[in-house]
């Protein structure tokens, strides 16, 4: 199977033929629309080791992730990212190669907080192996990380290896009523105090907090911080992380909406640009640190709005803005990008585009 | 050398005290902590701000002067060893704390700030900086960055490059990098990864801004002896199984615990192995978490376990095994520290073959061992005024970290490859990988004058060295000729 994917990449690079690069299909929406030749990973699957002592777990690209968290969850273990599904049969691969990360993220790292190694195809069709199955690795440049969002524009991931942790003992949700200024507040004012906060969301009035750890200390946080008690809190979190709430589907709305991921500074005032007609216009999570907005204003406004409050933003479902659906880069930062990318993918075969339309 | 035209406009940049070439005042930087590696740089240049860090490497950039660039000194794999011809371009005096927000929980510093006065200035927050590098009186973060430095917390807490969120950083033609921002993540590729670990050879940091943590409320140590290594090693891989991450998990074989009991007399049990195993957090977390090592320990074998019962007793069972290098210091007038890391399981027949290599050599070794997270320091004890010696000690460390790679590990865990261990990349990477490390670095400086002749090898050198280790009948390199 590796040798068919060798092969099509060469003849790929051979005829200059674009591809898109292809696991699950849960994020074919995220990133900037393009156009090539579908490359599977899909029947490229398997877990290759997982040795739960080590923490460390190695699979194929197409693995399923379900597939990987019902394994991780016979030995009590998770991957702590938390990535999105999307309510699709989202891959390993792809988790990587998009680097998206749940509601845990903020607490515990992001996807690539957790990437030890991959292997990988570049543009040539060459394979290739970065990192490793340690937990310390410094020989060399981090490769492995800098694949972990890069959408796949610098080469195949065919295999990756990461790290994974204990399932925390017990894990309760609380809910408190606050206005969104208190919410902030709050979130990134515990965030500073040895609480065993684990997740954090605020929408529509309500703030929801996510305590993990050994049950004696859920319990003793729980008694410190108050709040109601919420059931079936595994659902709520589950939908949050894949966006099958209502609010994040924006084909509901009758108008131009789209939906946006402001990242911010966790501490950012409440943003006063959102707008959406007849509903609540914003979720926030990652304790603060990202905003979600469903609106119709123009991208530069919604972007200036991310920068000042010190961060960038993201068209995340919605037609793409003229500058692509990523905040732009600054023209140094731009030419490295395209540097790298002549490097590992000199005739540009890979999801040209995807990241940004210059590569 | 340097021609007086370069240096006298290398003078121009800055006021004269921050340019130095007398002989006497470049000696104190003429190696960084691995002493062993020595160099008198030809110019040495105290840069006080951005605006003059990033006139310097434009005139470098220009003149096609190579620079290299260091922080506190204290690296240990001569990664801020003088080059010849050229400069060094030292970042200590830019060490101001430039920002604190406690709420935020985050601080804005100088690559020259020390490691332990971030978590000193933020201290009355309530807050600290993670990562804690053995000489983090010491190092400063720039150095971490570059080196990607963990500590002994890394297993719960992480390295640098998970404890960071932004930088400026300075390419070699003087353009500015903004890396990351104030959220937690940033569009295009993670260069704050890439940067993180990178030696010195992609740009030059000016500022960082680092993620700070709530103190923990509590932490406790439980110390466990072990008649057998083997025994203590599985005993590592039994507690991360029953769920627990330790903030901290030490391993000391039975040298290293001598040495250790006859320098600070923390009380020790003589044992072949010791385990540390710390757990930190709220309260509640800590008082489950220990009873539940205490539990592991004792199934795993162990001939005794003693939890410290106050924060007295906790330093003093961690006194022994930081005081653990120069303890073995006083064994012998030189030591040579490794810093291999390795999957957990395959301590035992690690340590075995260490022995083994140690008895061929006839050089002694003591281990001391980040066993969370697999990173082995295993001490070799010498005596450089014995002609041949230190030849010998080099050869058994490259040794060492030979059979690190062929049991799945790596050559360097958190030291970085600087020059000390570039011919042992030949034996971790093959050709491919080496290639586009090369990549890598001409992505950001084309003309190589960021640090050269560090950290990656160039292709033909790993053929002239004879890194070449038989692994199934193939040499790693076969395409490159043979000198």
């Amino acid at each position: 199977m590796l040798d068919t994917l060798i092969g099509r990449i060469r003849a790929a690079h051979d005829s200059r033929t674009p591809l898109i690069i292809e696991g699950g299909g849960s994020k074919t929406f995220y990133g900037n629309p393009d156009e090539g030749e579908v490359l599977s990973t899909r029947k490229f699957t398997g877990v290759i080791d997982y040795q739960p002592k080590e923490l460390v777990l190695t699979a194929r690209a197409g693995t399923p992730l379900a597939e990987i968290e019902t394994l991780l969850a016979e030995q009590n273990q998770m991957l702590a990212f938390e990535p999105p599904h999307f309510g699709g049969p989202a891959t390993l691969g792809g988790s990587i190669a998009a680097g998206l990360s749940g509601p845990r993220r903020p607490y515990a790292g992001a996807a690539r907080d957790f990437v030890l190694g991959v292997r990988m195809i570049d543009g040539t069709g060459q394979p290739l192996r970065f990192g490793g199955q340690v937990i310390k690795n410094v020989a060399g440049y981090d490769v492995s990380r800098l694949m972990a969002g890069a959408l796949g524009t610098l080469g195949l991931i065919t295999e990756v290896s990461l790290k994974v942790l204990p399932t925390p003992a017990a894990e309760t949700t609380l809910q408190f009523e606050f206005d969104e200024a208190t919410a902030i507040h709050n979130m990134n004012l515990w965030a500073g105090q040895p609480l065993p906060l684990s997740a954090t969301s605020w929408h529509a009035g309500l703030l929801t907090v996510r305590l993990s750890g050994a049950a004696s200390a859920v319990q003793a946080a729980q008694a410190k911080l108050g709040g109601e008690t919420v059931k079936d809190a595994a659902a709520f979190w589950q939908r949050l992380r894949d966006q099958t709430t209502p609010f994040f589907d924006t084909r509901s709305s009758s108008s131009n909406q789209s939906l946006w991921r402001l990242a911010v500074k966790p501490t950012a005032p409440p943003l006063t640009v959102s707008n959406r007609l007849g509903g609540d216009a914003q979720w926030i999570e990652w304790g603060g640190a990202v905003r979600w907005l469903v609106s119709d204003r123009p991208a530069a406004t919604l972007r200036e709005a991310a920068r000042a409050a010190g961060g960038h933003a993201t068209l995340f479902r919605g037609d793409t803005p003229a500058d692509g659906v990523f905040s732009p880069l600054a023209p140094a930062l731009l030419t490295l990008h395209r540097n790298l990318k002549q490097r590992f993918d000199p005739r540009g075969i890979f999801n040209h585009g995807r990241l940004y339309r210059e590569f | 050398m340097l021609s007086p035209a370069f240096l006298s406009k290398l003078r121009s940049l800055l006021p004269p005290h921050c340019v130095l070439n007398e002989r006497e005042d470049l000696l104190p930087f003429e190696s960084d902590g691995l002493a062993a590696y020595r160099n008198t740089p030809d110019v040495v240049v105290l840069p006080e701000n951005e605006t003059q860090v990033a006139a310097i490497l434009k005139l470098c950039h220009a003149s096609k002067v190579a620079v290299v660039a260091r922080g506190a000194g204290t690296g240990l794999a001569a990664g801020a060893l003088p080059v010849d011809g050229a400069v060094l371009l030292v970042l200590a005096k830019l060490n101001r704390i430039k920002a604190i927000d406690p709420l935020a929980r985050t601080a804005v510093v100088e690559p020259g700030v020390r490691n332990l006065a971030i978590s000193e200035a933020v201290a009355e927050h309530g807050l600290y900086y993670a990562p804690d590098p053995s000489s983090q009186i010491a190092c400063s973060i720039g150095g971490n960055v570059a080196e990607n430095s963990g500590g002994v917390h890394c297993l719960k807490y992480g390295l640098t490059v998970h404890n960071i969120l932004a930088l400026r950083a300075w390419t070699i033609d003087g353009q500015l990098l903004e890396i990351g921002n104030e959220s937690l993540d940033a569009p295009g590729y993670d260069f704050l990864a890439l940067l993180t670990g990178s030696e010195g050879m992609l740009a030059v940091i000016t500022e960082v801004t680092v993620k700070l943590l709530p103190r923990p409320q509590r932490a406790q140590v439980v110390l466990a002896a072990f008649d057998d290594v083997a025994k203590a090693g599985a005993a590592v891989g039994n507690i991360i199984a029953a769920g627990v991450v330790p903030a901290g998990l030490e391993m000391m074989d039975r040298l290293a615990i001598q040495a250790a009991e006859a320098f600070v007399h923390a009380g020790y049990p003589l044992a072949e192995a010791l385990l540390l195993c710390e757990v930190d957090g709220v309260n509640e977390e800590v008082s489950a978490d220990i009873y539940t090592v205490r539990q592991v320990l004792e199934a795993s074998g162990a001939i005794e376990v003693r939890t410290a019962e106050s924060e007295e007793q906790r330093l003093r069972f961690w006194a022994g095994r930081k005081a653990a290098f120069p303890a073995v210091g006083r064994l012998s007038p030189d030591y040579y520290c490794m810093d291999g890391t390795i999957p957990r399981a395959q301590l035992p027949h690690v340590l075995k073959r260490i022995s083994e290599m140690s008895a061929e050599c006839g050089l002694a070794v003591a281990n001391v061992f980040h066993a969370g997270d697999g990173n082995l320091h295993p001490l070799i004890l010498f005596d450089a005024n014995t002609p041949g010696e230190l030849a010998k000690a080099e050869d058994f460390g490259g040794r060492i970290l030979e059979l690190c790679v062929e049991v799945g590990g790596t050559i360097t865990g958190e030291h970085g490859v600087g020059l000390e261990k570039i011919k042992q990349m030949c034996t971790q990477f093959a050709t491919p990988e080496l290639t586009r490390f090369h990549d890598v670095k001409a992505a950001f400086d084309p003309d190589k004058l960021l640090n050269p002749g560090k950290a990656v090898p160039e292709l033909h050198r790993c053929a002239e060295w004879g890194a070449m280790h038989v692994h199934g009948g193939q040499l790693p390199h076969p395409e490159l000729p043979r000198f």
